[in-house]
């Protein structure tokens, strides 16, 4: 317990690191507000949309819980459920997709 | 204080503090006596079910049971057989062997143990206090929509079901979690996961299973109970619902289920088969990462359970091709076992029977799922007694045989009394044949059309011969359980003393006294091989004559002096209990009044900060 | 639900086998467990979407301005729960001397209360915005579009108010020194969660056109 506070001490970034995230995400969730009001063909603006929010998803992740700089056993677990949820919902909604045309 | 000497005194106190000490346990063999009493009770009741369904069968027009009941009756006996008796059953010996096997002193969170032992018990009777008012579950265990519908099913007995199951899962996912991180997180020094007993790979594989699988009929139910209580469209067809969604929901958790089923009962005849064959389990590693395989795989299956709603030829094909590859690490599994035995100096004790019974009748169960994966057969199979035969081939050949090999081949560490291996063999003989005789059948019936779920069938489909051949043979099951309980009651009380390692066996929980004390392990041993007993008790060396000389003695009997280094174990506690009882008032309340139902929210947050603030264990310095 | 309750749980004093902390390997396992729960009723969402046969329907009701704020209150009460976090963590370790410890302790609670204020103000933002649907005839029971909006948002609501609980809790406890660090990073990990959960549905309901 003391060891693993002493590492997540250093490891852990200072608070204006931790700011920088922070107006990063802020920057990116005014991208994906400003798809609502600026014109985007939809072909596009669904992949923009699902990085947009891949890229805050993985930085929350990585910086705040701070699973770059933890226990690979962490990103184990989190990432199967992940992986199988999104494996699931695209599954199912092809299955979905098939069935109503 | 609970210290070493609480256990030797116990037989002394009141029954009045007998009883409080089973209700404020949270010792991992304790909670694991628990956890088994309560699902051989569900296993006589689930049993009795199937003997009144099986007398209805006898005959052609059966007359015995009025449809409602049947209903009620197949539904509960499926649900109850899963939940309320293989899984429970299956915890009780994760309870009892997963610390003593990694050399452990309890579990990681011996409460939240306790936990998960009173909110399955909260849930179960729940579900069956349906009975008392005539209204229990009649949906099946697959609970279809829109057969749960409020408009097809208006009275409660759908609500105890999903509300009872619901209780069920938060007792499972937190046994499951329990038991990943202790097995993550409490081995011995020196036990790596490649030299953890199979039966531990086993129980970490079922649990990831069920904390992934879990969740999503969860969800199923949560949606089935707001269409249910709050009048919302999750499964209304005409507000554009889908009765598929359940299908899929419940099948993403329902075949991952199957692997949760019976991959304990994989473990415990790869413990069982090294023992009596005096060898060490052929292909450890390829076992492990058979089992691995079968947890990916066991996720990308669900839609073979839904050939016949129309999914279209690519989604069939997609799944029948990813159903067929699970035979693959399960076929791998098998010649392990076999070549277990193969060569080895076998000795035919009753647990050995067991584990013998469980690989051929499992075998042909296995066999038949393939058949069932192919999407022209399964086609014609569907919702007929093919399937029935099938699966009771897998869970009664796999799951209750491996259990029943698993009871006696521990009785013995849990008790320090041996069970009879003369009323042992009649109750193998008696089971395994009728068990035989009762399934085999109904794959015959099943080729010829009979379909599940019918509550009678008319005198001239040709099935009349057979259905009273299965229901006799039935029946000869009912008396091997209750040659079965005979030999339980006796040998528990006047069974020939067990001694520390009756089996010349293999594995940790060998090496301490039967029973075991409640802190485990004077000192935790520190592990330099897999089947580290053996090697301590012959080296390399396979058992030999010249080995044999000098067993057992070698496993110190620990005085009873040397006992004065105190182990601190955590205390007793009933908070557990209460948030257990929360939760269960909660959901209950749900079918009886709002108010009632906050009441049980409120209680079980009071319980759990209740908890949260009561110290685990006393400071040392106060001893 | 119970990880709470495990606050004291721990055997911190026994070295456990791959030196990481059980409760840390709980909260965790059991994060990966809700992913497949949140997966399940987002995906329900999706593979109804368009189906409601009557309105209302969701561009027609759906305020994204007032979310995107919701959303942004939601995102800033994550940074104030990694700066609590620091503040524990540095009020409890070594070498600083004791006036600082205080200092830092002091901050770790200040963001401790900021993250549970932002978090009750998200809750407030959705409290609003039920309110608002339901005035404009969108109903649990109204259709499906309802069914699974409310039923989602509102199990995510749920689990935001639990947290909401759960710091308060920590903050009252650290008064009388109960809190270690560990505490508020599990906290800490369930909060960033249930942020996450919020991006994607942001995302995938509220900024996706139907």
């Amino acid at each position: 317990m003391s060891t693993e506070a002493a590492h997540t001490d250093e490891a852990h970034a200072t608070t204006g690191h931790y700011v920088r995230i922070a107006i990063i995400l802020t920057v990116l969730t005014v991208m994906e507000v400003a798809t609502y009001y600026v014109d985007i063909p939809f072909a596009l603006l669904i992949p923009l949309l699902l990085v947009l929010a891949g890229m805050k998803f993985g930085l929350v992740v990585a910086y705040y819980m701070h699973l770059r700089y933890d226990s690979k056993l962490f990103s184990g677990f989190f990432f199967f459920g992940l992986t199988i949820e999104i494996l699931l919902l695209i599954a199912l909604m092809v299955l979905f997709g098939i069935r109503s045309g | 204080m609970a210290t070493v000497t609480d256990v030797r005194t116990q037989e002394r106190v009141s029954t009045g503090a007998a009883i409080w000490s089973w209700i404020t346990t949270i010792d991992h063999k304790r909670i694991g006596v628990l956890y088994f009493v309560t699902s051989l009770i569900y296993f006589l009741v689930a049993g009795f079910e199937a003997l009144l369904i099986r007398l209805q069968l006898a005959t052609p027009d059966g007359q015995i049971l009025n449809p409602d009941l049947y209903n009620q009756l197949f539904t509960m006996h499926g649900t109850a057989m899963v939940f309320m008796v293989a899984m429970p059953m299956a915890a009780a010996f994760f309870n009892f062997l997963i610390p003593l096997m990694i050399g452990a002193r309890d579990v990681a969170f011996p409460r939240l143990n306790a936990f998960s032992y009173w909110t399955f018990l909260g849930g179960s009777l729940l579900m069956h206090s349906s009975f008392l008012f005539g209204q229990a579950p009649d949906g099946g265990w697959f609970g279809y929509a829109n057969l749960t519908s409020k408009e097809y099913s208006p009275g409660l007995s759908i609500d105890f079901w999903g509300l009872g199951l619901l209780v069920l899962g938060v007792a499972s996912v937190a046994a499951a979690l329990n038991f990943i991180i202790t097995i993550i997180n409490l081995r011995a020094p020196g036990m790596t996961l490649m030299r953890m007993p199979v039966f531990v790979w086993m129980t970490f594989v079922t649990s990831f299973l069920i904390i992934f699988a879990f969740p999503a009929i969860t969800a199923a139910l949560i949606f089935l109970e707001f269409d249910r209580l709050f009048g919302t469209n999750f499964y209304e067809v005409a507000e554009g619902g889908d009765p598929m969604l359940w299908q899929h929901l419940f099948w993403v958790f329902g075949h991952p289920e199957v692997y949760i089923l019976v991959l304990p009962g994989f473990g415990i005849a790869s413990e069982i088969l090294p023992t009596f064959s005096r060898k060490p389990i052929f292909g450890y590693s390829a076992m492990v990462f058979a089992a691995v395989a079968i947890g990916f795989l066991g996720f990308s299956v669900w839609a073979h359970h839904m050939f016949t709603t129309g999914m279209g030829t690519i989604a069939d094909a997609a799944f029948a091709g990813s159903t067929m590859l699970i035979a693959i690490p399960t076929g791998i599994k098998m010649f392990n076992w076999v070549a277990t035995c193969f060569g080895g100096r076998i000795r035919l004790t009753v647990p050995m029977l067991f584990a013998l019974g469980f690989l051929t009748t499992f075998l042909i169960g296995g066999l038949t799922g393939p058949m069932l994966a192919a999407v022209p057969l399964d086609l014609h199979f569907q919702d007929g007694y093919f399937v029935v035969g099938h699966f009771h081939y897998v869970l009664f050949g796999g799951l209750i045989l491996a259990l029943m090999g698993g009871i006696y081949y521990w009785f013995p560490k849990i008790t320090g009394r041996m069970m009879s291996e003369k009323i042992g063999k009649w109750h193998f003989w008696l089971m395994f044949t009728f068990m035989n005789l009762t399934f085999f059948p109904m794959h015959f019936v099943g080729l010829d059309g009979m379909p599940r779920r019918v509550s009678t069938y008319p005198a001239d489909m040709g099935w009349d011969f057979w259905n009273m051949f299965i229901s006799i043979s039935a029946f000869g099951i009912g008396i091997s359980v209750l040659v079965f309980l005979h030999n339980l009651v006796v040998s528990y009380k006047k069974g020939e003393p067990a001694g520390n390692d009756p089996w010349d066996a293999r594995t940790l929980e060998w090496a301490i006294p039967s029973p075991p004390p409640e802190h485990n392990f004077d000192e935790i041993p520190t592990i330099t091989h897999r089947d580290q007993v053996w090697y301590d008790k012959y080296g390399e060396g396979h058992g030999s004559a010249a080995d044999l000389s000098k067993v057992d003695t070698s496993v110190a009997e620990h005085s009873e002096e040397d006992e004065e280094h105190e182990v601190h174990m955590p205390n007793p506690s009933y908070w557990p209990l209460l948030v257990g009882a929360g939760l269960t008032i909660a959901a209950a309340g749900l079918m009886i009044h709002i108010l009632v139902a906050i009441f049980g929210v409120a209680w079980t947050i009071v319980s759990i900060y209740a908890w949260s603030l009561e110290p685990a264990s006393t400071p040392p310095d106060e001893h | 639900m119970s990880d709470a309750a495990l606050a004291h749980e721990a055997h911190e004093e026994h070295p456990t086998t791959t030196g990481l902390n059980h409760r840390k390997i709980l909260m965790w396992a059991f994060l990966g467990s809700e992913c497949i729960f949140f997966g399940s009723l987002i995906t329900t969402y999706l593979v109804y979407r368009g189906k409601s046969v009557v309105g209302p329907y969701p561009d027609e009701i759906l305020n994204i301005p007032l979310t995107s704020v919701s959303t942004f209150v939601l995102l800033m009460s994550s940074l104030a729960m990694v700066l609590a976090l620091a503040g524990f963590e540095r009020a409890a370790g070594s070498g600083a001397d004791e006036e600082r410890k205080q200092r830092e302790l002091k901050k770790g609670r200040f963001w401790l209360l900021m993250t549970a204020v932002l978090g009750t103000g998200f809750l407030g933002f959705q409290v609003f915005e039920f309110y608002e649907f339901v005035h404009h005839g969108l109903g649990l029971t109204t259709n499906l579009f309802g069914t699974t909006f409310y039923v989602l948002t509102g199990f995510h609501g749920t689990h935001v108010g639990v947290g909401v609980i759960w710091l308060v809790s920590l903050l009252v406890l650290s008064y009388f020194g109960k809190v270690k660090p560990l505490d508020v990073e599990l906290g800490g990990l369930y909060w960033h969660f249930v942020d996450i959960v919020w991006i994607i549905i942001f995302t995938l309901i509220y900024l996706i056109p139907s």
